[in-house]
């Protein structure tokens, strides 16, 4: 079974990882989950490149899955996307 | 014969050129027969938006494809521009399209032969807005004039 410790484990073994929140979106058969990253390693790097880097690193568990799912952030990325969620809250 | 010049037009289009991917696609080359690879190759050319899923579009068996199918619709996305595949009707297929585009996972798109990736990609480019350049710049649906205020009196009365 995948768990979400594998993953994390997989990914800062990949990647510089500045922010990670996986999620078990399968209500917990651990089929079934959803990436946040975030990583300098995603520099000039095109969402369709950053989700090929993701889905390389993650091959072995991704095979094992019903539904994987991901978001790719560089840090400049994430801090505009945290910004424009708070003003949406407000 | 006319894909290299769909893919030197695409990759103008979008100033990258997808090194990895082509490696990938050579690598993936070894396990994919020649027949299965023309075949999906057909497939991803045959029209300009090609989806491979779960279901139908009427019958999505599968959240993900579902949600590929409505963000298509929403674009307003012309039937008879629009091929989906059935990946559940077909094994054969649903594994050797992972194959021919390197990408683990179903739903995934392609436009004008290019693969523009799965489900969460699509769906962060229809919010940007680049998935809607992307359809237009291929000629999938018609551009959208940027300033609608040049009064054109022909509208019709109701």
């Amino acid at each position: 079974m995948i768990t979400i410790t594998k993953l994390e484990k997989a990914i800062h073994l990949k990647f510089v990882v500045n922010h990670l929140e996986i999620e078990d979106v399968s209500s917990g058969c651990g089929e079934s989950y959803s990436v946040l990253l975030v990583s300098d390693d995603f520099q000039n790097k095109s969402t369709l490149q950053r989700h090929r880097m993701i889905n390389e690193a993650l091959k072995e568990e991704i095979s094992q899955m019903h539904a994987f799912s991901q978001k790719t952030y560089t840090p400049a990325q994430y801090e505009e996307y945290l910004a424009r969620q708070k003003k949406e809250a407000e | 014969m006319f894909r290299p010049v769909l893919r030197s037009s695409t990759r103008l289009l979008r100033g990258t050129t997808p090194a990895s991917f082509l490696s990938g696609r050579l690598a993936a080359y070894r396990f994919l027969s020649q027949e299965a690879r023309s075949q999906i190759q057909k497939a991803v050319t045959s029209t300009p938006v090609v989806l491979f899923m779960k279901g139908t579009p009427d019958e999505p068996q599968c959240g993900f494809s579902r949600a590929a199918i409505q963000v298509l619709e929403l674009q307003g996305v012309p039937q008879e521009k629009l091929k989906t595949f059935n990946v559940l009707a077909d094994q054969e297929l649903r594994s050797g399209i992972k194959e021919f585009s390197e990408w683990p996972t179903i739903p995934q798109i392609y436009v004008n032969g290019e693969f523009i990736g799965g489900c969460d990609i699509l769906i962060s480019m229809h919010q940007s807005g680049e998935l809607e350049t992307l359809l237009e710049n291929n000629g999938v649906i018609p551009k959208v004039e940027e300033t609608p205020a040049q009064s054109n009196s022909a509208a019709p009365a109701s």
